[in-house]
């Protein structure tokens, strides 16, 4: 039955426009005040937000304990931290970047910016999004906590078995990683699902997918990747919690279960990891390269090319990080050929960028002196990466520092960097106020020389034969200025770290007011105001090419009609994106917050007892079902049922 | 500010749609593949693990006994009729219809959930036996869970249709997607139980 | 910028030149492996340095390149321009792909020599036991955390582990096995010169990873034999009071539960054989230089050097201390 125009409904546009309209959508879609509101908001925003500086604080904490190991290895035979202490501050480190910081940031980055690009009013399945941050901020806490006890992970952050099975591993350490990962990996596929359905569905009208901003390509890249790489490792960790608590024999070699099996799992989740990780930084560079060089990025669809290509071949190449389990030779070069066929598409995105840069007319702000020490840095790091993709190669270089080198190279260089200029670049939509120039060169300065000043010289203390993860090394083996420089050079980071806080800090009190558009860029985010209102968009954009605001100066195509007094935004087709369906969506509620505290409870309390998975389910389920319980119906004149 | 140009209305647009044009279907989907890459990595341990064993099963296990895996693979079967009814009945918005299949395939959802308590009975292998008894321990779960997940989902919209609420052709979207992801449930069984009941026996 | 490329280059064919560099460096070439592994690497670095100066003229010339007023040009070079690039780094990959695998493939060839050695490596928690195997059972030689091999013959180890997984690893000789719990993986080495090396486990295999080296010593031909030689020979008797005390310390309490010694009452097989301990280089798999005072600090407390080993503090009096150590020091 179709749904005949309802003049009763208020709905923007006509009378509602400007201040009047203004008013009502904040009524409609800001959230209730106090504790309580802030717990059961929906505001994609808003937890965009809190993920951000929740992994900001990962990244301080697993940066001071890199600190610790630099420390520690700054002289052989050093006995400042003890073996069983920093067995479990590397792992913790490891553990930390990669499943508390790097994943979960990007994700911020993205639940903040995405909805905001695709010109639409929140996010899709927001309360999902709400419950996907307490489930993580839950699983970070509990495996710091645990550490802090002293009863941190140990194993490494990819805990091979049997070494981390119940016979080698006895305790809790490693079912609090174990858990840790169930959490994260819960939380990560929530988000990955929100933002395949807002990207799919909810661009702004016009924008087809070839109109589609870079970073909003990576996002739907990363966003696959991970509905196909986690369950692989979410499995792997519960059968690993099973081994250890219930007595399976999965990996129990003694039995015939199989150590590689767990390899095999984890790899093929931890190689597409780094992907996930290093996609949307490049996201992050295409925006800010457009945007600093006004001009659209070249080669748009090779770009786009690029990031699809990466995303496939990730799945084909896990095994180069087992290039040493004695598998059969033929494979191997199989592995090989395909991890260096990612080269393909990494150089050319490389290409693309600087061509944009050259044809265009650069202006050289902080967020594009992230993007030249991300391609200064990063091909160094993947050219390494194509070195240890050769198995002669490799079967040397294998758990050394030169490994080590490789990948704080592309994880730092290819991901924190564009994470930074991001960050800068995005602020004062964030917050409205802009970051002070002259301290963002500063820290930029020190972390590029910081980074280098580490991490170069491990190439070479790899290369004349320092493994990775021991706590110290014997003197005479050459390796002791090496370390010493690598010591220093992470306390220069420290001091980069530490000065982008403070200018954070600053800008938020006192920087230079930004209005909505400060750097005349080319996507709609910009659109609105710096901070954006709660509803986002006065009125629907509508979107008539790659670049909108630089098409109608001064004004902004837009669509009207949407109801006002109740939360809804419009859903749009899968290529074009022609006006489809208007949408309700949900109002705040808290729930999504208590079934995250029951899942808590059935996680955490798994460590101890199998039955917590049976007596916890009961409260988990009474909150997925109150939470989906739907509200009132739809007010007349849409639509029911006789 | 940018100065807003009024180039369309966006009223006319309905409230619901079914398929690839609502919201919850690709939310459902996505779950779906999430699901299914689970059921993938698992079955792909079934085999790396069976490559490790002499024989399989090992001695001296026997495979599982067929019967209530068998049931319950015919009843899982049958109740896709019933399934394509309610689906059908409610992207044509038949309320009563609904109602009652839905009932029905709760009634169906309880005598699964008794099979499926027997076959754990049947595998005649526990999980901490070794290897093989671990892994089909793991797949059956992990199917269960399933079953489970979308018995109470069903649950709950039944009960929906009986309040006010059933009025509201959204929720027509939400049964209509309950049924695609049952659809889903026993179609991952099939490999499932080719693989716990039937792999064994071949190549015993 | 392109400074760094260079540094690259310098950083690491400086060993090159300077050849083999430290008992430990994957550079010694001293393998059979060895200068295949060195000219591999060197193309991978030319390739790749090409590659990154490219890279970083580009970026350069993109900065600094003065440009007219006035719009955004829209590259009409760039495309072809695209288009080279693609075809370097096609050609370049091609090439690396195909020279790795070639020696991948002679190397796996290369180490097969008619006469070969049979060892018999076992890794454990953390230290490796040593067998050299031989068809008549009384020329079987076992010791521990030490490997000596005959310049110029191949030998074929056999790697085991008894807990997790570690890896057998000598940079200057070959590249690293996996040592997987439940597989049996080998390794084939071909030393082609005389000299001493250090290998260490590759694989964290927990709290003492750190502390889990392997002394190599290469030997001419009849060195070599020599060595077997000696270590065929049981332990000498004690020769006089304090080395008997020690003797009958060592043999009848805890130590004989663990450790072998041949030709003793002592006879545990679940740690290092210590029928030739005085004889080696190290203590406790490279943990400390094999000296007296490092006797007494091991024996006397195993766990203050190298905590969480699996060896117990057994807490002799000093006495038995002075005893104990005299009599392992006889054990040449
Ligand atoms: C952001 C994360 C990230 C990225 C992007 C990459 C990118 C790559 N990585 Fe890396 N990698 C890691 C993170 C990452 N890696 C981590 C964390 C580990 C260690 C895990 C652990 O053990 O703890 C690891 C380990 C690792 C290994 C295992 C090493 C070992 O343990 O023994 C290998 C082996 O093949 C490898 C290869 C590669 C390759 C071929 C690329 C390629 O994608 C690189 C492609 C990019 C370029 C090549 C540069 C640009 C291209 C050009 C300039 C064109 C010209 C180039 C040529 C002509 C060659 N990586
Ligand atoms: C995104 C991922 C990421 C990032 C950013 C980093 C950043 C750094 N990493 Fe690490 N690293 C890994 C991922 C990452 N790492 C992984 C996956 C491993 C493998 C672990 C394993 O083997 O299992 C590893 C391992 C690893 C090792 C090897 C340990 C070993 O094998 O024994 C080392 C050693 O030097 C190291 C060092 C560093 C340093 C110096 C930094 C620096 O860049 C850090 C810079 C940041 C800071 C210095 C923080 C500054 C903080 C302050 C200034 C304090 C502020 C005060 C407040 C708290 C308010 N990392
Ligand atoms: C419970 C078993 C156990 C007992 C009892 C024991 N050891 Fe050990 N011992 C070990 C293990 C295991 C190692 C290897 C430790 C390592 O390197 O990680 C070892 C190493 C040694 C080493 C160094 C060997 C080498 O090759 O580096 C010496 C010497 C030694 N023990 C002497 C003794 C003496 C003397 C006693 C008795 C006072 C003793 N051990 C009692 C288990 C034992
Ligand atoms: Cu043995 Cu590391
Ligand atoms: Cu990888």
């Amino acid at each position: 039955m179709s749904d005949e125009r309802a003049p009763e409904l208020p709905r923007d546009g006509g009378e509602y426009v400007g201040l009047r309209l203004h008013e009502t959508l904040t009524r409609t879609w800001s959230r209730p005040p106090g504790l309580w509101g802030w717990l059961s908001t929906t505001d994609h925003k808003e937890i965009g937000r809190r993920y951000l500086v929740t992994a900001l604080v990962f990244f301080l904490l697993a940066g001071v304990l890199a600190l610790m190991m630099r420390v520690q290895l700054a002289r052989p035979e050093s006995g400042l931290i003890s073996a069983d202490r920093y067995n479990q501050i590397f792992t913790m480190h490891g553990t930390t970047m990669m499943f508390l910081f790097a994943v979960p940031v990007m994700e911020a980055v993205a639940i903040y910016v995405v909805p905001l690009m695709l010109g639409t009013r929140n996010i899709a399945f927001p309360r999902l999004n709400a419950f996907s941050y307490f489930v993580y901020l839950a699983g970070g806490v509990m495996v710091w906590i645990a550490f802090i006890l002293n009863v941190g992970p140990d194993a490494g952050w990819f805990t091979y078995v049997p070494l981390a099975g119940p016979e080698f591993s006895p305790g809790k350490r490693v079912d609090f990683w174990a858990q840790m990962v169930t959490f994260t990996e819960v939380a990560a596929l929530a988000v990955a699902v929100e933002l395949v359905a807002t990207i799919l569905k909810q661009r702004a009208p016009g924008m087809s997918l070839s109109r589609m901003p870079l970073f909003v390509w990576a996002m739907l890249v990363v966003a696959l990747m991970v509905i196909f790489s986690m369950p692989s490792v979410a499995l792997a960790s519960s059968m690993l919690i099973a081994d250890r608590l219930v007595g399976t024999q999965f990996f129990n070699p003694v039995e015939r279960g199989d150590p590689l099996l767990w390899q095999h799992l984890f790899w093929f989740f931890g190689h597409p990891e780094v992907y996930i990780i290093f996609l949307p930084g490049a996201g992050f560079v295409s925006q800010i390269t457009e945007t600093f060089s006004r001009r659209p990025v070249f080669g748009y669809p090779v770009m786009v090319l690029s990031l699809v290509t990466i995303g496939l071949l990730a799945f084909g190449l896990w095994v180069h990080h087992m290039f040493t389990t004695g598998l059969p030779r033929v494979g191997y070069s199989f592995y090989t050929a395909a991890s260096m066929a990612v080269s393909i598409p990494a150089g050319i995105q490389i290409f693309c960028w600087i061509a944009t840069l050259w044809s265009g007319r650069p202006r050289f702000e902080v967020p594009l002196l992230y993007v030249l020490g991300f391609i200064v840095t990063f091909v160094i790091g993947g050219l390494s990466g194509v070195m240890i993709a050769s198995v002669p190669l490799d079967l040397q270089l294998h758990d050394t520092y030169f490994i080590v080198a490789h990948f704080h190279y592309v994880l730092i260089g290819g991901a924190v960097f564009p994470l930074l200029g991001a960050l800068t670049y995005w602020f004062p939509k964030i917050t409205g106020r802009l970051m002070s120039e002259t301290l963002g060169r500063w820290n930029f300065a020190l972390l590029f020389i910081g980074l280098n000043l580490t991490f170069f010289p491990m190439h070479y203390t790899g290369i004349i034969g320092m493994p990775r993860r021991v706590y110290t090394y014997p003197e005479g083996l050459g390796w002791e200025t090496l370390n010493l420089l690598s010591t220093a050079g992470a306390f220069v980071m420290a001091a980069g770290v530490l000065l982008f806080l403070v200018n954070g800090w600053m800008s938020l009190r006192s920087g230079k007011l930004a209005g909505p558009d400060p750097w005349g860029a080319a996507t709609l985010e910009w659109a609105t105001t710096s901070p954006p209102p709660p509803y986002n968009f006065p009125h629907i954009p509508l979107v008539t090419s790659r670049s909108p605001l630089w098409d109608h100066p001064g004004q902004l195509p837009v669509l009207t009609g949407l109801r006002i007094e109740d939360r809804e935004y419009v859903l749009t087709t899968i290529i074009d994106a022609q006006p489809d369906m208007r949408e309700p969506s949900a109002e705040p509620n808290s729930w999504p917050f208590l079934a995250a505290l029951a899942t808590t409870a059935l996680f955490i309390g798994s460590i101890f007892t199998p039955w917590a998975v049976v007596w916890g389910a009961i409260p988990v389920a009474i909150a997925l079902i109150v939470w989906f319980w739907p509200g009132d119906l739809a007010p007349a004149p849409e639509p029911v049922i006789d | 500010m940018l100065e807003p140009r009024f180039s369309g209305d966006l009223a006319q647009l309905p409230t619901h749609a079914f398929g690839h044009r609502s919201l919850t279907w690709w939310g459902v989907i996505a779950f779906m593949v999430i699901e299914g890459s689970f059921f993938i990595m698992a079955i792909a341990a079934y085999f790396f693990l069976m490559n490790q064993e002499g024989q399989w099963p090992p001695e001296p296990v026997n495979p599982p006994d067929l019967l209530a895996g068998t049931l319950f693979t015919g009843l899982m079967l049958l109740s896709e009729i019933p399934n394509t009814i309610v689906k059908k009945a409610s992207e044509s918005e038949r309320l009563a219809t609904v109602k009652l299949g839905l009932l029905l395939i709760v009634l169906i959802g309880i005598v699964l959930g008794v099979l499926r308590a027997l076959e754990f009975k049947s595998l005649n292998v526990g999980w901490t036996d070794n290897p093989y008894g671990s892994v089909i321990w793991m797949l059956l779960l992990l199917h269960s869970i399933h079953v489970l997940t979308d018995w109470v989902d069903s649950v709950v919209l039944a009960a929906l249709m009986f309040t006010p609420q059933g009025k509201s052709p959204r929720r027509m979207v939400d049964v209509s997607e309950n049924s695609l992801y049952w659809r889903f449930v026993w179609l991952t069984w099939l490999p499932i139980y080719l693989l716990i009941y039937w792999l064994p026996r071949w190549i015993a | 910028m392109s400074a760094r490329g260079q540094a690259l280059l310098a950083a690491s064919v400086l060993p090159l030149l300077s050849g083999c560099d430290g008992v430990q460096s994957v550079f010694g070439g001293d393998g059979v492996h060895g200068e295949q592994f060195n000219n591999l690497f060197t193309l991978f670095l030319w390739v790749c340095g090409i590659a990154y100066a490219l890279v970083i003229l580009f970026l350069a010339a993109a900065i600094l390149r003065r440009r007219r007023a006035g719009p955004a040009e829209h590259g009409k070079g760039l495309a072809r321009t695209l288009a080279a690039w693609l075809g370097f780094i096609v050609v370049g990959l091609t090439m690396l792909t195909v020279a790795s695998y070639l020696t991948d493939r002679d190397g796996a060839a290369a180490a097969t020599g008619n006469l070969r050695l049979q060892i018999a490596v076992t890794a454990n928690q953390w230290w490796w036991d040593v067998e050299y195997e031989d068809p008549l059972p009384a020329n079987h030689v076992r010791t521990a955390n030490e490997i000596h091999l005959p310049v110029g013959v191949p030998a074929h180890i056999k790697l085991e582990s008894n807990d997790v997984i570690h890896s057998f690893w000598i940079p200057n000789l070959a590249g690293k096995q996996d040592i997987i719990p439940g597989r049996t993986n080998d390794i084939l080495i071909l030393p082609k010169k005389v000299g001493v090396y250090r290998g260490q486990c590759a694989e964290y295999c927990g709290q003492q990873h750190a502390h889990m080296s392997l002394d190599v010593i290469v030997h001419p031909r009849a060195t070599f034999d020599a060595w077997r030689q000696r270590q065929l020979a049981p332990a000498p008797a004690p020769a006089n009071p304090l080395t008997l005390a020690g003797y009958n310390y060592v043999t009848s309490r805890e130590c004989s539960v663990c450790h072998n010694i041949s030709g003793t009452p002592a006879s545990g097989k679940v740690a290092p054989d210590l029928t030739h301990l005085a004889s080696r280089r190290s203590i406790a798999a490279g943990t400390f230089p094999m000296t007296r005072g490092h006797l007494y600090a091991w024996v006397a407390d195993p766990q203050g050097p190298k905590p969480g080993n699996r060896m117990p503090y057994v807490g002799l009096e000093t006495r038995e201390l002075h005893a104990v150590v005299a009599y392992l020091e006889t054990l040449k």
